[in-house]
Parts: C-alpha cells; sequence; structure tokens
C-alpha cells in the first residue's frame, strides 16, 4: 500500500480543481451518454407527434362535408304517371329515373346564376351519384310533394369536396377523368351564391359504407355497431371466463403439471400472433362449425380468444394485490375457501380487474389482422338488426372499414381512412382515461 | 321450439327450483337456518344446478349430434345414379342441403306452410325455383324428384329431432331437479356440492386457454396436412419462388416470403432495439420522478395505437417521404412500399416494447450493485456499461426476442408498408413481401379449402406459430431464470 502511493507522482497542473485530460473525457462520455438517451426519448416521442399530426391532418377534413342545395321540381307526370299517388305505382319509378330530373334542376340553378362558364358541360356531375336514390326516397316516404318542387342538400361529389378542402385544383382537374375545370369553376360560382357549403358530416359517423364510385356518402355506421356488437360479444364471454380462470389459477391450482401446462399456454397465447387467431376462427368457427363468415358473433369469439390471455394476467395480477390477511381473517370466521374468494377477495380485486378487462377491450377495438380472414372485408352496405340476431348479420369493424378504405383507388377514400383513424382513437382514448380514472379512483395501497 | 327459447325455458324452471329447494331446507329446519348444515341459498342453488347441469349438457351434445346423423341417414338415402350424376355423393348431398335450407327459410319467414312443402312438385321445378329466389337462395339448373324427397325428409327429420330434444331437455331438467329436491333436508351438505360444481366451473374456465392452442394447432395442422399431400414439402420449404396461379401449376415456396420477413424484422429491429434500450436505460437510471411520470406514459400510448394506425402511416406517410427523398434520387427504386417503410414503422412500434421491458428488468438490477460501482469512482455512464448491463444482458436478450417475436408475427404494418411481391433481393428500397401478407391474401376473396392456393395459408401460418412459439418460450425462459437471479 504505503509503496504505491509513494510511486504516484504529483499532479502535472497541480490543482484538482481543474480536471485532468482523462476526467475531462470520462465526463464528456458520462454526458454524451446521457445525452444518447435523452435523443432515444426525444426520438420516440417526435414520431408520435409524428404519427398523430399526419393522422389528424389527413382525417379532420373528412368530418366536413360539401353540400349542394337545390330545388328539384318533381312532375306529377313523370313520377306519377297515373296520379293515384299510389306507392305501389310511385316505386316503378326507378333510381335511374330521378336522374333527368336533377339533371334539368341543376341546369336550371346555373342558368338562375346568371355566370357563363366556358366548356361547362354536364353541370349535375358536381353532384354525388346517390342524388337521384336521395331524391326518389325522399319522394317515396313523402308523396305529397309530387307535383311541386322540393329544396334538397345533396352531397357534392368527392372531387368538388376536395376542391373546396384544396385537395384538388384547377391543374389537377385537367387531368381527371371525373370532373372538369369548368364544373369547378361552377362549383366556385355556386359556393359564392351561397348554395355550396361545407358543414359537420354526421354522415360520415352513422352513415353505410357506399361503393367505390361515392367516397362523399361513405360512412362509419354499420362500421361502428359491428365493433360495438364485437365488443358486447367479448366483454360478455371474455371477462367471466377470464376472471374464474384466473380465480382458478391464483387461488384453487393445485402445484400439478397440469396447471403448469395451463399457465405455459396462457403466457404462449399472449404472444402468439392475431393473423393465427384468424386462421383459427376461420377453421373452427367457419368452417368446423358453420357461423356464417362476416358476422359479428364469429368476430367476437376470436376476439375472446385473443383477450383472455390479457384479462387473465391482469385479474391475476389484482387478485394477487389483495393481502393475504384478508383471506385469514375471512377463513378464521368460518368462511369457506369460495366464500372467501367470492365474498371478499374478489370484490376487493374488482377495481383492478375492470381496469384490465377495459384494456383488453381497447386492445381488441384496434385488431384488424383476423377480423381480414374471417371475412370481415365484404362490403356491408346494411346495418345489422338488434341483438341478438344482429350477432349474425353480416357487418364490418371500425379497423377494417380503415383497411377496405385504403385498398380503394379514389384518393377521396385516403381522407376517410384516416377520418376513421380519429374516430378509432377517440374511442380508445376514451376506453384508457377510463381505465387510468378507475384506477386512481379505487387503487388501494395495502 | 327455438334454442334461445328453450334456454328461457331452463332459466325458468332453474329459478323454480332453486325456490323450492330453499324452501324446502327452511322448512325441515322448521325456519330456524341455525340448523341447516349450510345458508339457505345454497340449498337452491343445489337443486338448481341438478337440473341445469343435464339439461345443458343434453343440450349441447345433441345440438353437435344432431346434424350429423341427420346428414348420415340421408346421404345414405340417396340413389346411386343419383350419386353418378353429381358426381360424387357430398355433391348430390349438397343439392340437398341447398332445397332444404331455402325451404326451411322460406317457412321461417312464413311464405311457405308444411302443407305447402308437402304439395311441392318435382315437376314444376321452375316454380320452386322462383319460390326459394324470394328467400334469397340460387337453385341449380333442375330439381330432381329424388332431391325434393331428400330435401322434405330432411326437414321432417330435422323437426323431429328438434321436437324431441325439447322434450329431452325439459325432462332432463325437471327429474334432475326433482330427484334433488326431494333429497333435501337440512342435512344435506349444499354447500360443499355446489362449492364443487363452482370449483369445476372454474377449471373448465381455465382450460379454455389449453384448448384454444389445442384448436390453433389442430386446425393449421389438418390443413397444413392436406396441403402437403398436394404441393411437395421439399418445394414448400426449400424452393425460391413464390408464384401462386388459381388455375393451378402453382410456385408456392416459403423462402421469398421468410426472406422479406426476416428482412423487415431486422431492420425494425435495428430502430426500435437502440432507440428502446437507450429510453429505457435514461428512464431508469437518469430521468427524475416528473419526467418519469411524463414520458412513460407516452410512450406507452405508442403502444397503445392500433396497428393498422401504424399501417396507414406506413402507407400515406413513411412510403410516399422514402420514396421521394431516398429510393428515387439514390435510384433504388420508385417503390413506396418497401421493405423500409414496413422496417422502419414497425420499428416505431416496437420501441416501447423493448424500452417498458428493458425498463422493468434495468430495475430490477439490485442496487448494491450500481452503489458498489459508483464508490469505487465510476461514473454513472460507466457503472451502467460495465456493471448494469451485464447484469441485465439476459434480461434484455429476452426483450429483444419478444420484439422479435412481435415483428415477425405483425401483419396489418406489412399489408399496407410492404407490398406483395414475392422476392429475394437485399435492396431494401424495394417491395417485398411477408408470411403474413402472404397468409392474409390467400385467404381473403374467394378462397377453395380444396385447392393448394388456399391451403398453403394453413402451412405459412403453422410454419409462423412455430416460429414465434419458440422464440416466445425462449425469451420466457431466458426473462424467467433472469428473475429468479435476482430475486
Amino acid at each position: 500500500m504505503t509503496d504505491a502511493t509513494q510511486d504516484a507522482t504529483p499532479r502535472a497542473d497541480g490543482s484538482i480543481l481543474t480536471a485532468d485530460p482523462r476526467t475531462a473525457r470520462r465526463n464528456a462520455a458520462e454526458r454524451r451518454f446521457r445525452a444518447y438517451g435523452l435523443a432515444a426519448i426525444v426520438a420516440a416521442l417526435s414520431m408520435l407527434f409524428l404519427l398523430l399530426v399526419s393522422i389528424l391532418s389527413q382525417g379532420l377534413p373528412a368530418f366536413t362535408q360539401t353540400t349542394v342545395e337545390l330545388e328539384v321540381a318533381l312532375p306529377a307526370e313523370t313520377l306519377d304517371p297515373r296520379g293515384e299517388r299510389d306507392p305501389d305505382d310511385i316505386a316503378q319509378i326507378l333510381t335511374f329515373g330521378y336522374v333527368p330530373l336533377i339533371e334539368a334542376a341543376m341546369e336550371r340553378r346555373v342558368a338562375d346564376l346568371g355566370v357563363t362558364i366556358e366548356g361547362l358541360e354536364d353541370p349535375a356531375a358536381l353532384l354525388s351519384k346517390s342524388a337521384p336514390a336521395q331524391v326518389r326516397n325522399h319522394v317515396l316516404a313523402n308523396p305529397e310533394v309530387i307535383g311541386g318542387t322540393y329544396v334538397f342538400r345533396f352531397l357534392a361529389t368527392s372531387r368538388v369536396d376536395q376542391f373546396l378542402k384544396n385537395e384538388v385544383t384547377l391543374e389537377s382537374a385537367e387531368r381527371d377523368s371525373r370532373i372538369s375545370v369548368a364544373q369547378l369553376r361552377l362549383a366556385e360560382a355556386l359556393r359564392e351564391a351561397g348554395a355550396l357549403e361545407r358543414g359537420f358530416n354526421w354522415g360520415f359517423v352513422t352513415g353505410p359504407d357506399a361503393s367505390d364510385q361515392r367516397p362523399e356518402a361513405a360512412g362509419l355506421g354499420v362500421a361502428i355497431l359491428g365493433s360495438a356488437y364485437m365488443m358486447l360479444i367479448v366483454l360478455f364471454l371474455a371477462l367471466p371466463i377470464g376472471v374464474a380462470a384466473s380465480i382458478y389459477l391464483e387461488e384453487f391450482a393445485p402445484q400439478n403439471r397440469f396447471t403448469d401446462v395451463i399457465e405455459v399456454n396462457i403466457s404462449n397465447l399472449a404472444a402468439v400472433p392475431s393473423i393465427v387467431f384468424g386462421i383459427l376462427g376461420l377453421a373452427i368457427f367457419i368452417n368446423f362449425v358453420g357461423l356464417p363468415q362476416s358476422a359479428p358473433i364469429v368476430g367476437g369469439l376470436v376476439l375472446t380468444l385473443m383477450t383472455l390471455p390479457t384479462i387473465i394476467i391482469s385479474t391475476r395480477a389484482a387478485l394477487k394485490s389483495v393481502p393475504p390477511s384478508i383471506r385469514t381473517a375471512a377463513l378464521g370466521v368460518g368462511a369457506s375457501k369460495m366464500q372467501t374468494v367470492f365474498h371478499h377477495v374478489l370484490p376487493l380485486a374488482g377495481p383492478g380487474i375492470l381496469t384490465g378487462t377495459i384494456i383488453g377491450l381497447a386492445q381488441a377495438l384496434g385488431e384488424t389482422a383476423p377480423l381480414l380472414l374471417i371475412g370481415m372485408v365484404a362490403f356491408v352496405g346494411e346495418y345489422p338488426d338488434a341483438p341478438p340476431e344482429g350477432f349474425f348479420d353480416p357487418a364490418s369493424a371500425l379497423p377494417v372499414q380503415i383497411y377496405n378504405w385504403t385498398q380503394r383507388a379514389d384518393p377521396a377514400f385516403a381522407e376517410r381512412a384516416s377520418g376513421a383513424i380519429i374516430v378509432l382513437l377517440v374511442f380508445l382514448a376514451i376506453m384508457n382515461i377510463a381505465a387510468v380514472l378507475l384506477r386512481r379512483r379505487f387503487e388501494r395501497r395495502w | 321450439m327455438p334454442v334461445i327459447l328453450i334456454l328461457a325455458t331452463l332459466a325458468a324452471i332453474a329459478v323454480a327450483a332453486f325456490v323450492m329447494g330453499r324452501a324446502r331446507a327452511l322448512r325441515d329446519a322448521g325456519g330456524d337456518t341455525r340448523k341447516l348444515h349450510s345458508r339457505p341459498p345454497y340449498y337452491g342453488a343445489d337443486v338448481a344446478l341438478a337440473g341445469l347441469v343435464p339439461a345443458l349438457a343434453l343440450l349441447l351434445a345433441w345440438l353437435a349430434v344432431e346434424p350429423l346423423a341427420i346428414d348420415a341417414r340421408i346421404k345414405a338415402a340417396i340413389p346411386d345414379t343419383a350419386v353418378e350424376a353429381a358426381g360424387t355423393r357430398d355433391l348430390a348431398m349438397g343439392e340437398v342441403e341447398r332445397l332444404a335450407t331455402g325451404l326451411a327459410q322460406l317457412r321461417a319467414i312464413g311464405r311457405i306452410d308444411a302443407d305447402g312443402i308437402a304439395a311441392l312438385d318435382a315437376d314444376g321445378a321452375d316454380a320452386i325455383r322462383a319460390r326459394l329466389a324470394d328467400a334469397g337462395v340460387a337453385l341449380g339448373a333442375s330439381v330432381e324428384p329424388w332431391v325434393l324427397d331428400a330435401a322434405r325428409d330432411t326437414l321432417a327429420l330435422r323437426e323431429a329431432g328438434r321436437r324431441a330434444m325439447t322434450l329431452a331437455v325439459l325432462a332432463a331438467a325437471l327429474i334432475g331437479s326433482g330427484l334433488t329436491w326431494r333429497r333435501v333436508d337440512r342435512h344435506r351438505r349444499a354447500r360443499n356440492i355446489v362449492e364443487r360444481a363452482i370449483r369445476w366451473a372454474l377449471l373448465a374456465a381455465a382450460s379454455i386457454a389449453v384448448l384454444t392452442t389445442l384448436g390453433i394447432v389442430l386446425s393449421m395442422l389438418f390443413e397444413s396436412i392436406n396441403f402437403f399431400r398436394q404441393y411437395p414439402a421439399s418445394e414448400f420449404f426449400f424452393g425460391t419462388t413464390w408464384a401462386p396461379n388459381f388455375r393451378g401449376d402453382s410456385d408456392l415456396a416459403i423462402l421469398p416470403l421468410l426472406w422479406g420477413t426476416l428482412y423487415i424484422s431486422i431492420i425494425a429491429l435495428i430502430v426500435a432495439v437502440p432507440i428502446g434500450l437507450f429510453a429505457a436505460i435514461y428512464l431508469a437510471e437518469y430521468a427524475g420522478p416528473r419526467v418519469r411520470s411524463v414520458v412513460k406514459p407516452l410512450l406507452e400510448v405508442l403502444a397503445g395505437i392500433p396497428t393498422i394506425v401504424y399501417g396507414l402511416f406506413a402507407l400515406m406517410v413513411v412510403g410516399p417521404a422514402l420514396r421521394d427523398y431516398f429510393a428515387q434520387p439514390l435510384g433504388l427504386g420508385s417503390s413506396s412500399s418497401s421493405v423500409m417503410t414496413a422496417g422502419l414503422v414497425m420499428g416505431i412500434m416496437l420501441i416501447p416494447f423493448v424500452s417498458s421491458l428493458s425498463d422493468d428488468i434495468i430495475s430490477a438490477v439490485p442496487d448494491a450493485m450500481r452503489d458498489g460501482s459508483l464508490g469505487l469512482g465510476a461514473t454513472r455512464s460507466e457503472t451502467i456499461r460495465q456493471v448494469v448491463l451485464p447484469a441485465a444482458l439476459p434480461g434484455i436478450v429476452g426483450a429483444v426476442l419478444l420484439a422479435a417475436s412481435r415483428a415477425i408475427g405483425e401483419t396489418m404494418i406489412v399489408v399496407l408498408g410492404a407490398g406483395a411481391a414475392a422476392r429475394l433481393d437485399l435492396n431494401p428500397f424495394e417491395a417485398m413481401t411477408t408470411v403474413t401478407v402472404k397468409i392474409v391474401s390467400q385467404l381473403t376473396g374467394d378462397t377453395n379449402f380444396a385447392s393448394p392456393e388456399t391451403l398453403v395459408s394453413f402451412a405459412l401460418g403453422l410454419t409462423l406459430f412455430v416460429i414465434t412459439l419458440a422464440l416466445n418460450v425462449l425469451a420466457l425462459y431466458i426473462v424467467r431464470r433472469y428473475r429468479e437471479q435476482y430475486e
């Protein structure tokens, strides 16, 4: 020891207040290392920021929609030639029969405007292709309007809608077969005249999906309903089964081979790729049991199996966090094991179980891949019935609807897909915030 | 009686049984609950369960067996000439099935009654077809007399079966409850019986996890075996081209798909592991509680975002940006969906996965080790690099393996971001495809479960399952061993 201290050379610069090169180097390395950590966090968070900003900026326009106000004459001689206002007679006129009425109304509106637009052809192309059906449905529901005129509010076609949102420009319209420059000029003129308006797009949130040709009419209603049905099924199956399984494993299971097998299975199922569950659903629920394709019942069952491990893991954690003193106290006053668990442990674990269940449901809500395999990609234009029959009707689901829209050619669907993601994220945010609040409100430290 | 009504009736019987069982026990004790072995509701539950359990078991068994039995009987009765005409017995059976379903639907919506079905005439095939079209059932070209007869028999058998089932199930409930009710007295150990039943129910719930795994393995195994009967396994595993062709004569080799999967996963891990690991180190070792309480939940938001959102991000933002600023200027390709796109976005998705697992693992390293190192004069970063990380290494390796298994099984990001072209290429800006993408594309749309082009997805799924399972088991084993080391 003493030899060593004698060998040590005195510090060259003589002061301990100035760092020697080696210390400086080590301190610099320390600062660098710290900076890497900070940079990693900044990078991760900025990606989150970029992701959210890009989705929001692309999706928010989907929540507004351009509509056109148009007075349409509904002459009795074309709509109800026999003049008896017999619903069957009126229904004889198909949607196609209403097209000339709308075209005429649009021509008149252009004439009223008093502006001449060079090369304007087919002004009715400004309107969505759903317009004739809209008029027909209105006439069928209110036969008394026949013979007069009625002011309709039509959806504008997606190109006009995007023009008002600055996505479509006069230059791009030159290369576009579905809209012409003159038609866009007409749209501008109509907007100045106050007939063209952008308003909140309720149809997007509540309406059913529409065909490739009519992105402006496509809505999320069926998808939201389908997702809600599936969440109901998941809740009513996964929660009781998950809680029962957790109680068995946590409170009753003997230490044996079979228990081990169950435990290993659960931790593995939690990590099985979701698409494998889709294959399971297709092979067992559809091909073997014969349940219908693209029905919420199949989706719900598949998602239940997927969510079970999540719920079981969080429920077991909640049961574990109830202190043993509660159990011994209950057993001490003569409760049976079963009574102890159901009367004392389970209620105390309740908030934790609920939080885990909500998080599991949120996961299930965003899951896409397995639903693709059980046929939920199919186009569904009609709302499913009320449950329980509705569980067997074809329906879509929110994430699958998003996927569907990304696969369509019209760029207006990209905006819709981003808008749908906002809806999905809002639902997820609500669920997760509810879970956090529950945890804060009921969390108990023993 | 439809199943839902049967269930409702069973519920009503159970409620009645509960009330009666409870009352009988109380009566036996003279209204003094202290004289009972168990608390009164247990007697009620005992009696109710004695009816419900056999009735429900019978119902399930009946529903499973009846269609098979009817099928077999009708199938055996199909005349041989008809079998020859249709090709196989199954095809002939399909016609009967269609007609029977159509008639059943017509009946369900009240367009035809039993007499109407009996009055149907095979000569009036067009009329039958027209009526079925109303119900939305498309029928083959002609309705042979034997098909009509067989369909009628099917309907009749089904109806008889349903009636017998209703009777049998309700009888089982009544007899079960009744016998137990008669045995109820104040000495009966009702609580023990009920608790034993509950315990079995709990065990059954826990076994669902095992059944699910079994279901996954069996369903994929059977279809994979079917696939390998039609397509040589050696070509599947060692061939180098993927070119499905729905007219047959396809090349279905897994290698190009596996290569795409691995390439994308490696890029994802190159993005996720450093960022996730450094974030975890910073959070565990440097960050104060305030920073931690803000950053940790924000990182978990990344984990809570559904993969379809990442997919859309890849499709609409990352893909075009990479193409315009990297791939095209560098002359590496002009595709917006590429290995790089999918890999980068998947990397972002995996960051919270790596960081939260590593954070736990680093925090689990005992402070004594840090204190020892710091006390010897090491800086914090030296302590982390030379003491904490080596100690945490097995756990971190486990976390990375779990992340890799996630990456390999991920579907939506690659479906939207990676492209559909199966190639063996090194250029990361080229579109490639993965196992999961091909499972989706082979199983959506029109599928024919007899052709290898559809069945191949089960073989792909099985391969995927085996790979991810192996990674998971290995990772869990490593993490568990590591945890035990410091506990």
